[in-house]
């Protein structure tokens, strides 16, 4: 036997692999990516990305339906585009089995909300397991599509940051064999959802929760941890890992299936300890289930329902409860520091677009990637961001209600990425009701925020293999937008012409730039340019540079009173020659 | 083995490199026999924000995140980041800190100063301080970009791990082209 330090999203990926799992798709999303990403590293699993989740969904679903072990990975906002399916796959149930893996995040390290996916289980009516650490990660995707084929439903798995991106020992484990041949099967009454089949089908998704809960009640899924009788803590995931930190003595019933709970088995063990509590992140999903069983609890008095819980919130609750001392008040007090939130990188290709929106007063409906980040000061070039896709939207809506000259403002903004995943739609929606706005595809050629993922316009597969890229001038113009152009976003005197061009036309208008990601040096996709300086003699510190805030470019004042100069990080720089172009005393060189 | 679990805190800025480092950790108290838990965040603060990854290991480690004010070691890549995450560690917490600023935006754009005689400030709350010159010592190494390793070797005279252990992980992590100037710093790094 072997072990090995994984991550969360590696142990999830491993026990795909072990668990004979023959497809899997996924469209990138943190903290979910590297699920498929480790996947992909078994040949023999046929793993690909999706243009987004409701497609990495039905494609599993099809896999599932031909008798195939498949998988679909997303973060939490990518189980609402996959909604659609879901919902009737509960209905339908399985074939081979299938697995979702949601991958929430608390405390929005890198989302725009912190939805609670435990809901779609019980909104979908399918059972939900969350594992505590990589070990669990490992043996809870083993075990899910094990039940999804014993009780015949999908089965999600969610993960969270600290678990995906956490890393802990697992024993690695062979991958099973025997499983059925996948064949087609004609089984119309179970996978035709009309009316007549769905109305027969949703009486046995009410059975099977109640056998699913019945289950809960004696695996060893949900563990009971007898120790001191004073304390009990109903918990799952990482918040399990907290609550054994901060209360080592508390006995704890740990859920390892937070959907359908165990009834029984939480009535149990509340009769044999004399305080209740249930700690959870986010909503009080458990603790609203188990005041409707007529179980007195402690929840959301004392956690709050914003924010992901640690070491130090547990402790915090447990100290309002008077169990245990506050945490201590640190030993330094550092005072007021100049923060250090995320920018784009030096030479993006996004910078030069951002800052001429900028200037030409530009109201941006903007949307997910990297590109969000041309929000911050000082390019200050977004207005809105909602979701994947809503930039187009938000576009032709906003423009609607406008008198003319200000909906010449409008400017939607989407990545490559995010243009295909949900943004088509909007496109065509535009062009079909001749909203008058302008659209940028920002087309960096990859998924960059996410850790450079390759799309169905970047010429790749997930495997690397080349693959058909997609047209976007064409698939534009094949909407129906009649004014398609492309730039170089590196050219400021350009990007200035053609967007003050088509925001002035009053039709539905797309630019597409054209500069790859700067992150994509190592795969000799983007080719720097030569690095530039800042001749000391001739920068008359007029901070006009400093307008792009650029990392690469940083103020150096001068001593005794006099004007200061701009500076150019060598090591830094990327030579994207956009602070050159602006510069009017052509001190940078 | 005792119960005590050892927190490692590992803080720079997104860019630096500080995943790879926390993973070598994590590797070389897998192979010395421990239980190990690691926890970072990937995605959006990667892009130039402060990155704080956790690394914690004893013989049964629960929350992969260290508990606010139990750090034991601070590996700082970046002095501001350093001096950032002090609230995060045990009053007799050692400290290992690259001598290395990167300003942040409201440095750049003259908005604001980078703070000054931080490592000063640092060593009056920590007396057990080390201040390493990463980027010189890694170029008497060879090569700038093994400052890390350095570092890494100061922090491992800071750990009850043997040196052959620490050995089997750079050997296991670190690109095999890179390996010899990675020893080189790695043996600076412990020598000072």
């Amino acid at each position: 036997m072997s072990i090995a330090v994984l991550s969360g999203n590696e142990a999830i990926a491993r026990g795909a692999y072990e668990a004979g799992v023959l497809v899997a798709s996924a469209y990138p999303g943190t903290p979910s990516t590297e699920i498929l990403e480790n996947i992909a590293r078994y040949p023999e699993i046929d793993s690909s990305w999706a243009p987004n989740e409701k497609v990495a969904l039905e494609v599993a679903i099809g896999a599932s339906f031909g008798g195939g072990r498949a998988i679909a990975c997303m973060k939490h906002v990518g189980v609402n585009v996959a909604a659609a399916p879901l919902f009737t796959l509960s209905y339908t149930g399985v074939r081979g089995g299938l697995v979702l893996v949601a991958a929430d995040d608390p405390e929005m390290h890198s989302s725009q909300n912190e939805q609670d996916s435990r809901n779609y289980a019980k909104f979908a009516k399918l059972p939900m397991l969350e594992p505590a650490d990589s070990r669990e990660c490992k043996e809870f995707t083993r075990l899910a599509f094990e039940l999804s084929e014993q009780f015949d439903t999908p089965v999600m798995l969610r993960s969270c940051t600290r678990i995906s991106h956490g890393k802990s020992v697992v024993e690695l484990g062979e991958r099973v064999s025997g499983l059925p041949e996948p064949q087609l099967v004609k089984d119309a009454p179970k996978l035709v959802m009309l009316p007549g089949n769905a109305r027969v089908r949703h009486p046995l998704v009410e059975q099977r929760t109640l056998n699913l809960a019945e289950y809960g009640n004696s695996s060893a899924i949900n563990k009971m941890e007898m120790r001191s009788v004073k304390v009990g803590v109903i918990c799952a995931g990482v918040v399990y890992q907290y609550v054994r930190e901060v209360l080592p003595e508390a006995s704890v019933l740990k859920l390892g299936m937070v959907y359908p709970l165990p009834g029984a088995l939480i009535r149990d063990f509340a009769a044999r300890v004399e305080q209740l509590y249930v700690i959870e992140e986010l909503d009080p999903f458990i603790e609203e289930q188990i005041r409707a069983m007529g179980v007195k609890v402690t929840g959301k008095e004392i956690v709050s329902l914003c924010g992901e819980l640690s070491p130090g919130r547990v402790r915090a609750a447990f100290a309002k409860a008077g169990l245990v001392t506050a945490p201590e008040s640190p030993v330094v007090d550092q005072g007021p520091l100049p923060p250090r939130p995320p920018n784009m990188c030096p030479g993006c290709p996004h910078r030069g677009l951002f800052y001429t929106l900028n200037r030409l007063n530009a109201y941006v409906t903007g949307d997910i990637g990297c590109y969000t980040l041309g929000f911050m000061p000082p390019l200050n070039a977004m207005d809105t961001c909602v979701c994947m896709g809503a930039s187009v939207s938000n576009a032709s809506g906003i423009v609607r209600v406008l008198p003319p000259e200000e909906q010449r403002r409008v400017v939607g903004v989407i990545g490559d990425s995010t243009f295909l995943h949900t943004g088509i739609n909007s496109l065509m929606e535009m062009a079909y009701n001749r909203a008058p706005a302008t659209v940028v595809i920002l087309d960096n050629r990859i998924t960059a925020m996410t850790g450079r993922q390759e799309n169905p316009a970047s010429g790749f597969t997930l495997s690397g293999e080349t693959a058909h890229e997609v047209n976007l001038v064409a698939l534009c113009r094949a909407l129906g937008i009649q004014h398609v152009r492309v730039i170089d976003p590196n050219d400021l005197d350009a990007t200035r012409q053609a967007l003050a061009e088509e925001m002035a036309r009053p039709e539905p208008s797309v630019v597409i730039t054209n500069r790859p990601c700067c992150l994509l040096k190592g795969e000799d996709r983007f080719k720097p340019g030569e690095v530039l300086a800042v001749d000391q003699e001739q920068c008359t510190g007029c901070r006009a540079c400093l307008r792009l805030g650029c990392p690469a470019i940083e103020w150096q004042p001068a001593p005794d009173g006099k004007k200061g100069k701009a500076y150019i990080d060598p090591l830094l720089c990327n030579g994207c020659t956009v602070c050159q172009q602006l510069c009017k005393f052509d001190a940078i060189k | 083995m005792s119960d005590k679990i050892t927190n490692i805190l590992l803080v720079g800025v997104g860019g630096q490199g500080i995943l790879l480092a926390s993973e070598i950790l994590a590797e070389t108290f897998m192979l010395a026999g421990f239980d190990v838990k690691k926890s970072e965040i990937h995605g959006m603060s990667q892009r130039g924000g402060s990155v704080v990854s956790h690394v914690r290991f004893g013989r049964e480690v629960f929350s992969p995140t260290v508990p606010e004010g139990e750090g034991d070691i601070l590996f700082g890549f970046e002095l501001l980041e350093a001096y950032r995450s002090l609230s995060l560690l045990r009053p007799d917490a050692k400290v290992v800190v690259n001598d290395y600023r990167i300003p942040p935006p409201a440095v750049l754009l003259g908005q604001a100063s980078y703070p000054d005689d931080l490592a000063a400030r640092i060593r009056t709350g920590f007396a057990n301080t080390l201040l390493v010159d990463g980027l010189h010592l890694a170029q008497q190494a060879g090569d700038a970009r093994a400052a890390n390793t350095v570092l890494l070797g100061a922090v491992s005279m800071r750990l009850p791990i043997a040196e052959t252990v620490w050995q089997e992980a750079l050997e296991k992590m670190v690109p095999k082209k890179a390996l010899e100037i990675n020893r080189k710093a790695f043996a600076l790094g412990r020598a000072l």
